[in-house]
């Protein structure tokens, strides 16, 4: 299995420490890669998008072509995953706010900074659909406000969702890589306990 | 929004917060910003958060007199004008104007040598507070005492306002080259150094004996900051330092300041292990700052492509740079 973490900015090393970590927890063979040019796009799995600035990322995606490369391997079945601000560039619809341009990959509507500022950054439980109890950090977090279609609802927050996925991609307004529990990427990579 | 969870068990300001902000830092730049126009152009250019101040330093510099935590009015007109965090600064030591920026709603605070010290003797003890911290340093001492202290971020001071990198250069190598060195130390030797590099939160009661009278010596049981003893902090430092050791790295995020003011700077400055840039002076004192703020989020995006810091150069003129040994104060001597 070859999981990619996008390196254009933000929590990348932490991404790609987890990922690895978690591969040898569930003792499946792969490598995880920074990717920061398209080209390393070509044989991935999974692209995983870590947490930053969601308008840095989204606009040195565009201007690197990995943009347009990412739709591209999405349609020749590679997975993608959004964390935090990630997560944002999962949706169809960001509310209110047109200074990122998402991949449009899940049927979801995010609204960024929805709790507020640093100050108001957070830790608590959450219950995830398939794992149960699961500690999550949220940092300037965005919320998942609507999700339609074929999409998933996993765990919700409030009178929001806080994770979710269709097909093969997922969206998480949390940051798994700062913690140190594994079972998470059983969903995101399609393993067997 | 005003959101109110109605969970149990909700933590705000730990640690694993304050530190994790930092993180989502990396790989980007934060800009030095004016008002709410210049902040829109180094959101637009992709800059990663913006420092919101009344000037920059290249034009505290200039102003000379006393430099204050910057008018709240000027950083909310700042906070409402970009979606990304807005970071500012406090005076060294000056922990009111941190809790007022903390009351405001920053998302990060900026404990700077830019600003004149409010305190002879001591940092701010960062832990007590919910907002993350940055803070400057010039070697691996004061990174240490400020990462103890609760920072959750570090940078190099540099020499801020003056668009010359050798400082800031100068800095991370020291911090580098020094956590190399605990390779090679026994945990005697560390500990050693921990009791060194815990000698300058002795200064208020030595200056207090001797003032009394009496021989200037702290015993490691007398508290000499807060209501931490000398042993309390070498022991701090100590963990700190064997963490450092073990890591081969600062467990914060390290960002370069002071003096950065061209893409091939901030390329510079990542080859040498920073994980991010801040740039003060150098974009809004350069003649064509949109492109020079676009061109610095590139360079530091693809610091191990010479391509592309050559492209993105080509054109940009940087801001006049001052030689150090011309300048008649250096803003990294403050701080300890």
């Amino acid at each position: 299995m070859k999981i990619g973490v996008l390196g254009i900015q933000g929590d990348v090393s932490e991404h790609v420490s987890a990922a690895s970590n978690a591969l040898q927890f569930y003792g499946v063979k792969g490598e995880v890669i920074t990717v920061r040019k398209k080209e390393v796009l070509k044989d991935l799995d999974y692209l995983i998008i870590p947490g930053g600035e969601s308008t840095t990322i989204s606009r040195l995606m565009i201007r690197s072509g990995i943009y347009d490369e990412i739709l591209r391997r999405v349609d020749e079945g590679m997975g993608v995953i959004g964390t935090c601000a990630g997560s944002i560039l999962m949706a169809k619809e960001v509310v209110d706010d047109d200074r990122v341009t998402p991949l449009k990959l899940m049927d979801i509507s995010v609204r960024r900074n929805f709790f507020g500022r640093q100050r108001e950054s957070f830790e608590t439980e959450l219950e995830i659909k398939y794992l149960g109890k699961y500690h999550a950090v949220f940092i300037r977090a965005p919320v998942i406000e609507k999700c339609w279609g074929d999409c998933e609802v996993l765990a919700t927050i409030g009178d929001n969702i806080a994770m979710a996925r269709q097909e093969k991609h997922f969206a998480l307004i949390f940051h798994p890589e700062l913690t140190e529990d594994y079972r998470i990427y059983r969903l995101f990579l399609n393993l067997r306990e | 929004m005003p959101f109110h969870l109605d969970l149990e068990n909700v933590r705000y300001g730990s640690e694993l917060i304050k530190r994790g902000f930092a993180k989502m830092q990396k790989g980007g730049v934060i800009m030095d910003v004016t008002n709410a126009e210049q902040a829109q152009i180094a959101e637009d250019a992709g800059a990663v958060a913006v420092m919101a101040l009344e000037r920059v330093p290249a034009d505290i510099r200039a102003a000379g007199g006393v430099a204050r935590m910057a008018d709240p009015l000027k950083i909310q007109e700042i906070m409402d004008a970009v979606s990304i965090p807005v970071m500012a600064k406090v005076r060294i030591g000056h922990i009111e104007e941190a809790r007022a920026l903390e009351a405001l709603g920053v998302d990060m605070i900026d404990e700077s040598e830019v600003l004149t010290p409010a305190d002879p003797f001591f940092h701010i003890d960062k832990r007590e507070f919910t907002v993350p911290f940055v803070c400057g340093c010039r070697n691996l001492g004061e990174a240490v005492r400020r990462i103890w202290e609760g920072a959750a971020m570090i940078r190099t001071k540099g020499e801020a306002g003056t668009g010359n990198v050798i400082e800031a250069v100068r800095h991370i190598r020291l911090v580098n080259r020094a956590i190399e060195e605990l390779k090679y130390m026994d945990d005697e030797k560390i500990h050693e150094l921990a009791k060194n590099y815990a000698q300058s939160y002795a200064k208020l009661l030595l200056r207090v004996k001797e003032l009394n009278g009496f021989e200037p010596v702290v015993g490691g049981d007398e508290p000499v900051f807060g209501h931490y003893t000398l042993n309390e902090i070498i022991e701090g430092l100590y963990k700190e330092l064997q963490e450092i050791k073990r890591l081969q790295r600062l467990p914060v995020v390290n960002f370069a300041a002071g003096g950065v003011a061209t893409p091939a700077d901030a390329a510079l400055m990542m080859q040498l292990g920073a994980d991010g840039v801040f740039v003060g002076s150098g974009i809004f004192k350069s003649p064509n700052p949109e492109e020079m703020a676009k061109a610095i989020v590139e360079a530091v995006m693809h610091y191990d492509e010479p391509e592309t810091v050559a492209e993105v150069s080509k054109g940009l003129k940087g801001m006049y740079g001052q030689e150090i040994s011309q300048l008649s104060e250096r803003l990294q001597e403050r701080g300890w």
